[in-house]
């Protein structure tokens, strides 16, 4: 395996084990708080909408809203300085703060911005007084988590911390005596400081009127007790208006740590005239000095860009850090580049730092969505995710180039990594594979061909490999023919073979179409090619264009006829509903998006509107294990398969991780396999425990099936199998 | 004020851990008296008939908002759904003084008590435009997880107490 690869699988393994215990206990408990919280909103998608509506329009028109937020800060008493990158920032905030001492609050911008090394130089002493980033500051490390810095953080490790560098009176035993200690080291700061630092979680031009959305109090006490205010915030930080701030003033804090509200929202229009501390004493506040650093550092050429412009939208609620499986088990240290982490850090690092920043940890993004649901803002931080791999694959060139470019058939150029090249011609390999059956599978399989396969492309050998079946779906259909005349038929269906159900998963395809079949449809099974997903999940965006627009050319002829479309693989489903309209014609999309179900949802659909249901076989009381696959709990597919199941009689538990951590191509990498079997142990746990340990074992998504295979030593099976009276007996 | 304001107030912060009293203006002493702990400091109260009672005195230097046991300012407005007061800030002092005793009681005229968020924010928005230049929305104690566990009681209040004048 290349060194590169090698270098991150040992970094990766290194934070599982140092790290990885903390932060899943931290994150997932965050991500539970989040949906206990925003079920407790009696219009929760209602203010996500509001909310995105608000950055919508500010975003648009963001130059104008900052000159009106100009006027209202000199206006109110305060400066207000746009700086164009990190170094004029910095350079407005020395000479601000001119060697005095300064206590900041949280502010991820103010890490952009490096700000206190800056100012170190000048011989300020710089006090970090949020007790996270107190004890980064004191370890000298950086965050793992844009809004807890110091998840990774045990408590006993930073006792250890503080009793080190400290050298405390007292026993530091538990978390009550950390803060108590903290809290008086960092007050005393506080007191001597002549500076308060903060960022700004909102902005509003109108007024003048900045949010800050804490818990400690310690923002309150940094404005306070000092008589200069500074504060750091991005140019994307404006709203029009205070009215504006309320649906994140609702969502901040459930979107993120799972809080209804934090302790603080602090509401100020600076400077204010609360009374500072001057020299032990109580001081009039009424001539605070106060400071608005505006950063751009790369956000208007964001805004300029149409794939990235969403990213502006962020409001940095570590929702998408929260959600994501692969973080919630590597943390921030492995997915985060320089400044921000998680999944919308591709985002800005790619716009603030650069692409390099970006493509370090891009990867770990698996496309999973499930964090698209769970973003107050509604970013599609998938999308980012894969355009910015797109960009990354063009800027770097391959050592294979010369090989893969004549052997594959993409439309994506020389740079592609050979890993990436390999795994987004899956179609191709797989419809060869299925033709040379069963010798392909043979020699892929051999230790030797395993061997080659992880030196030259990283595909890990300890990953059972997909069989490819020599007859695949469309040809056994092609023979055997519809089975439901037209003249009897209740609807007419396409039944669309994507990859896996054509050459490797042909069984579940066969179930699909009996049970339709039982249940009165008329099924045809077009050789519609391959979705796309394949490539868009490396970042070949071209190649999953191309393919998309093939598939709709199969398609359209059936959709004129009246056909629907019912998909077995959800990844597949997610591209028809959500990422074709990123691929084709925006009426072309809707149309198929508007016509395709997920094979359960049909047969929901078909029950519910009068087929007999005893046409399938009886559950008779079968205890069942289901986990749904991420991309169909995004959109929201999941109750379907559970309803369909109990109603023919199965005892079904659901599994509630976010995903099993296969996520296609991803757990076959050398450098990711180690993480995709600590996540996909997660599952594993939950379909272990006593009360499921002897259930059958279902799952929509291929590669959910493929990673449970690996992970439990009972078999598992799509749940449309278990309703085919041919394979369920 | 629809009449299940304050019950509805009063739900929310006992789930925070936050005891509400219910008094008026003519028992609003007695009442403070149950809650303060010495040392007190506070800062002058801007409701008819009512004024710090003499166990509460203003604060003159750091050290008395260090030492203090316990902090009393107005709140603007109560918000039910949430639980939260609304502290606004200004030369007074309410800002320290809400912020540094190990208590504080915040006071609140029942008049003032808004079902939900959608009510004080344009509320607030008229306050800011009418020159109140701070309005923290604090609910419950400061608190943080940053140390292993969840703890309250960080730069800010321990713990919280809400006094409701129920004739103002």
């Amino acid at each position: 395996m290349s060194a590169d690869r090698q270098r991150k699988a040992a970094e990766i393994r290194r934070l599982l084990d140092d790290e990885g215990d903390s932060v899943y206990a931290n994150t997932t408990g965050f991500n539970d708080g989040r949906y206990e919280s925003v079920a407790g909103l009696d219009d929760y998608e209602g203010l996500k909408e509001e909310a995105r509506a608000v950055k919508e329009d500010a975003i648009q028109r963001l130059p104008e809203l900052v000159e009106t937020l100009r006027e209202s800060v000199e206006a109110n008493g305060g400066e207000l300085y746009v700086a164009d990158d990190a170094d004029d920032a910095n350079r407005y905030i020395r000479e601000v703060v001119d060697g005095r001492d300064v206590v900041k609050s949280k502010s991820m911008t103010s890490e952009e911005l490096e700000v206190n090394e800056a100012l170190e130089t000048d011989g300020s002493d710089v006090w970090e007084t949020d007790l996270g980033e107190f004890v980064l500051q004191v370890a000298d490390e950086a965050p793992s988590h844009i809004v807890a810095p110091a998840i990774h953080k045990s408590r006993a490790g930073i006792a250890e911390l503080f009793e080190a560098r400290f050298d405390p009176d007292a026993d530091l035993d538990t978390a009550a005596d950390l803060t108590r200690f903290a809290r008086d080291y960092l007050g005393e700061r506080i007191r001597e400081a002549e500076v308060g630092m903060t960022g700004a979680n909102f902005l509003a031009a109108d007024t003048g009127t900045m949010a800050l959305v804490t818990s400690e109090g310690n923002a309150r006490k940094c404005v306070q007790a000092t008589d200069t205010h500074v504060a750091v915030a991005g140019i994307e930080k404006v709203v029009p208006s205070v009215e504006d701030l309320r649906p994140f003033v609702e969502l901040i804090g459930r979107s993120g740590t799972g809080q209804d509200i934090t302790s603080y929202v602090s509401l100020l229009t600076p400077p204010v005239d609360s009374p500072s501390f001057a020299d032990g004493a109580l001081a009039p506040g009424d001539d605070r000095e106060f400071h608005l650093v505006l950063v751009d550092n790369g956000r208007t050429e964001m805004r300029e860009d149409d794939d990235l412009r969403e990213t502006l939208y962020c409001i940095r609620c570590s929702a998408c850090a929260n959600s994501c499986a692969n973080f919630q088990h590597v943390g921030g240290h492995a997915f985060g580049g320089e400044t921000y982490s998680g999944g919308i850090a591709t985002g800005w690092e790619a716009g603030v730092h650069g692409l390099d920043a970006a493509a370090e940890f891009n990867d770990l993004c698996t496309g999973c969505s499930r964090c698209v649901d769970a973003c107050p803002v509604g970013i599609d931080i998938p999308w980012i995710n894969t355009v910015v791999r797109d960009r990354v694959n063009r800027g770097e060139d391959a050592e294979f180039d010369w090989l893969v470019e004549g052997l594959t058939p993409d439309a994506d150029p020389g740079g592609v990594d050979v890993q990436k090249r390999l795994f987004g011609n899956f179609g191709t390999l797989a419809r060869l594979g299925s033709a040379t059956a069963p010798l392909s599978n043979w020699v892929a399989q051999s230790r030797v061909g395993r061997a080659a396969m992880e030196r030259l492309v990283g595909v890990d050998r300890r990953r059972e490999l997909p069989a490819f079946r020599r007859e695949s779906l469309v040809e056994w259909f092609d023979a055997r023919g519809p089975q439901v005349a037209r003249a009897d038929a209740d609807r007419e269906v396409a039944l669309y073979p994507d990859a896996y159900t054509n050459y490797v998963q042909v069984d579940r395809g066969k179930a699909a179409v009996r049970v339709l079949e039982a249940l009165g449809v008329r099924v045809s099974v077009p050789a519609a090619g391959e979705s796309g997903r394949a490539p868009l999940s490396q970042g070949m965006v071209a190649t999953a264009r191309e393919q998309a627009e093939a598939v709709y050319d199969s398609l359209e002829p059936h959709l004129d006829a009246g056909r629907d479309v019912v998909v077995v693989e959800p990844s597949d489903l997610a591209m028809f509903d959500r990422e074709y309209e990123r691929l084709l014609d925006d009426a072309d999309a809707a149309r198929l998006a508007a016509d395709s179900y997920e094979v359960m949802e049909y047969v929901y659909g078909l029950l519910e509107n009068g087929a007999d249901a005893d046409a399938l076989p009886d559950g008779d009381g079968e205890r069942v294990a289901y986990h749904s696959h991420c991309q169909q709990r995004t959109l929201g597919l999941e109750p379907y398969t559970e309803a369909v199941l109990e109603d023919r009689g199965f005892d079904v538990v659901t599994s509630d991780v976010e995903c099993c951590g296969m996520a296609g191509s991803f757990g076959y990498k050398t450098e990711y396999y180690d993480l995709s079997v600590d996540v996909g142990e997660s599952l594993a746990d939950q379909f272990t425990a006593l009360d499921a340990r002897d259930r059958t074992v279902v799952a929509s998504g291929t590669s959910c099936l493929e990673q449970l295979d690996d992970l439990l030593d009972r078999p598992s099976t799509h749940p449309v199998q278990l309703l085919d009276a041919v394979q369920s007996r | 004020m629809s009449t299940d304001t304050i019950p509805a107030f009063e739900s929310s912060l006992s789930e925070l851990g936050v005891d509400l009293v219910r008094t008026t203006a003519r028992e609003f002493d007695a009442a403070l008296d149950d809650v303060v702990e010495q040392p007190a400091v506070g800062v002058p109260l801007p409701f008819a008939g009512v004024s710090l009672p003499d166990a509460v005195s203003e604060a003159s230097s750091v050290d008395d908002l260090e030492d203090a046991a316990t902090g009393v300012t107005p709140a603007g407005y109560g918000i039910a759904s949430y639980g939260s007061v609304v502290l606004q800030g200004g030369p007074e002092g309410v800002e320290p003084v809400s912020l540094y005793g190990d208590t504080h009681i915040a006071v609140v005229a029942a008049s003032d008590v808004l079902p939900d968020m959608a009510d004080a924010i344009p509320r607030i928005a008229a306050d800011i435009r009418d020159g109140r230049g701070e309005a923290v929305v604090a609910t419950g104690a400061s608190a943080t997880a940053d140390m292993g566990a969840l703890v309250q009681g960080v730069h800010g209040p321990t713990n919280v107490v809400v006094v409701v004048l129920t004739d103002r």
